[in-house]
């Protein structure tokens, strides 16, 4: 298992280059200069540091490596001195935003939990309503629990969340005045009274980010699930004796999950994709908030820092499924 | 006595695929709903704006925000725009978009796909890119894409056709890969069949064989995807526009109507519900479509 992980884990490093090449290249392809929008404001000095941070006037593979060295070996370091308090990175040039002339890398850091928290919770919720929704209806097939979840998850499945978030505002907040529309992220938890605040203001960024979740997953849940219901190793085991139960709850579930945790992390773009849509809606302060107000202000090392933090996001959660696979599947961690 | 036809005439006609299709297709209430409600929405989109007296930048500013009234069955907004032809005209660009770019990422597709299946040494790197592109975060992308390339397409192509071929080759680029994982699959399946060998054994070059034997028996993979592409292709378009970077405002799009809809959300709620609507029911309808055709194309679902 601990070479199966540290395979994965090699593997993940080629695809973060990509991606950072892919983004890299994509700014450098883009006709113009990327100092031409810095407003007029910056002054001759700062400009010169951005430029110098930025590697400018090098050829680009050169660039290409500064921006490497400067995001995976600097920043890391302003990490560990953050935390331990030590003096290892300093003097060094960080990637600088154009809007508030700071280190990117602060900037990230404060709104990366706004976002972790709204995806986890919504993920994981979506992922425990679709469970038994999809087990249940691919138990008792063509049932009308099984038409009528089938419909819904459909509709579930077409209503984009910047529909389904805008509709959840008209109801819940304009006409019942139920929940807040605006997430407060200022809020401190520290009594109860706070905490069913921010219980009420999670409801509904997190519900139709996992209405989307929700419906895909049980969709191929049941699917999974009726493949292998019909399988000869289930009549097996309902043929020496096991209680209804176990058959489906162990046998036949752990079995159906395989393809559903591949679903689960090839979803994790999307529910990225979403919160970056949820957070505009619901005014989170998050990270897709960021990489918006940033494209605005034509920022371009903020939309580049923050596109690749989600990127590193995303091959982490495949990272997660892929051992996630090799825990249901044996057969998988031997070839 | 007359005499008799000589040919004995067949009991009943050999069934074409085509008609088997469609059979098992029409046994699917969902899809046939799906296909008609399309079908309407897209005539209504692409007929009605001849049919109806309004247009849709004619701004007549003592009509403004008024609600629903037979001169105006979906009201008008804040310049006095009659929404029904704002939709109509929203819904032309959402779903030429939508089609465009699935055109787009379907071609991409079973290109990758087909050479990746047929041809052996390109099969790994062609599937370790299309692994790539699946881990890459692609609305971010979008978005920068469209941020970094608007102006010198606006600049080039004008504003409206600049920004509709930058969002249609952004969609396309970053849509392929689920067509291409399919059909490298069932051409991996095929390559092994017998009429493959037979044809290869009559000396059919690599081009033919491709193009008469090896497409003709993925199309209802490619199809199915087609549908499912559209459907994702409008979606992204209208998040787009949602996010402030789609098209020019005055351009109206689904998206766009929905977006501007939400500034008076407040004052005028049933305003964000038509936009809305129309995509969730387009999407909608595109979806069930896609899955009767899946059912229908699949021969062991059919003729159960």
């Amino acid at each position: 298992m601990l070479t199966y992980t540290i395979r994965r884990l090699t593997l993940a490093i080629p695809t973060l280059l990509f991606i950072s090449l892919v983004i890299f290249l994509l700014l450098e392809l883009a006709p113009g200069d990327p100092m031409a929008q810095v407003p007029l404001t910056v002054p001759p000095e700062v400009k010169q540091q951005m430029r110098e941070a930025l590697g400018l006037g090098e050829p680009t593979h050169i660039r290409f490596g500064k921006w490497l060295w400067q995001f995976f070996v600097i920043e890391p370091m302003n990490l560990i001195d953050a935390t331990l308090g030590t003096t290892i990175a300093e003097g060094e040039s960080r990637v600088i935003s154009w809007q508030t002339r700071s280190p990117v890398m602060d900037i990230v850091a404060q709104r990366m939990p706004q976002t972790l928290w709204v995806v986890a919770m919504s993920y994981v919720v979506g992922i425990l309503i679709a469970m038994p929704i999809g087990i249940y209806s691919a138990y008792r097939q063509y049932s009308v629990f099984d038409q009528v979840g089938t419909f819904v998850t459909m509709v579930g499945y077409s209503v984009p969340p910047f529909f389904s978030g805008v509709l959840v505002i008209v109801i819940f907040s304009v006409q019942l005045g139920w929940l807040p529309s605006i997430y407060d992220t200022t809020l401190n938890v520290v009594d109860w009274a706070t905490f069913k605040k921010q219980l009420m203001q999670m409801v509904m960024p997190v519900m139709v980010l996992a209405l989307q979740t929700t419906a895909q997953i049980s969709r191929f849940m049941r699917a999974s699930m009726l493949d292998n219901l019909n399988q000869d190793y289930v009549r097996t085991a309902r043929a020496k004796g096991l209680s209804e139960w176990s058959v489906v709850m162990i046998h036949v579930l752990r079995n159906s999950m395989i393809p559903v945790v591949t679903v689960i992390a090839l979803g994790v773009p999307y529910i990225f994709g979403g919160a970056i849509i949820t957070e505009q809606i619901f005014k989170v302060n998050g990270l897709g908030q960021l990489l918006i107000t940033a494209i605005q202000a034509n920022d371009l090392p903020m939309v580049q820092t923050v596109t690749f933090m989600l990127a590193v996001l995303i091959v982490l959660f495949n990272i997660i499924a892929d051992i996630l696979y090799g825990v249901l599947d044996p057969r998988i961690r031997y070839d | 006595m007359t005499e008799l036809p000589v040919e004995p005439v067949p009991a009943k006609a050999p069934r074409s695929k085509r008609r088997d299709v469609w059979d098992q297709f029409k046994s699917h209430k969902g899809a046939l709903l799906g296909m008609f409600i399309f079908a309407v929405i897209v005539l209504g989109v692409l007929l009605g704006p001849y049919l109806w007296p309004y247009d849709a930048t004619y701004i007549d500013i003592r009509a403004r925000n008024e609600g629903p009234s037979f001169a105006h069955p979906m009201g008008t907004d804040q310049l006095g725009r009659d929404t029904m032809a704002r939709m109509m005209a929203g819904g032309q660009t959402s779903i030429s978009v939508g089609v465009t770019a699935m055109l787009l990422a379907l071609v991409l597709g079973s290109l990758i796909g087909v050479v990746a299946g047929f041809f052996k040494r390109l099969d790994g790197p062609l599937m370790r890119l299309t692994d790539l592109f699946l881990a890459l975060p692609l609305l971010p992308l979008l978005l920068v894409m469209v941020l970094l390339f608007r102006e010198p397409l606006s600049a080039t192509f004008g504003p409206e056709t600049g920004i509709f071929i930058l969002i249609v080759v952004a969609i396309g680029i970053t849509s392929w890969m689920p067509t291409a994982r399919i059909v490298r699959g069932d051409v991996l399946a095929l390559k092994e069949r017998e009429f493959v060998l037979a044809a290869r054994s009559i000396g059919t070059t690599n081009f033919r064989m491709i193009t008469r034997h090896i497409l003709p028996n993925v199309m209802s993979p490619i199809m199915v995807s087609a549908t499912l592409g559209i459907a994702n292709a409008i979606i992204t378009e209208s998040a787009l526009s949602f996010l402030g970077l789609g098209f020019p405002p005055d351009f109206p799009t689904w998206g766009r109507l929905l977006y501007d809809a939400t500034n008076y959300l407040q004052q005028y709620p049933e305003r964000v519900i038509w936009p809305g609507a129309a995509i969730s029911l387009t999407v909608l309808s595109v979806n069930y479509l896609g899955d009767g055709l899946r059912d229908a194309l699949d021969p062991r679902i059919r003729g159960r």
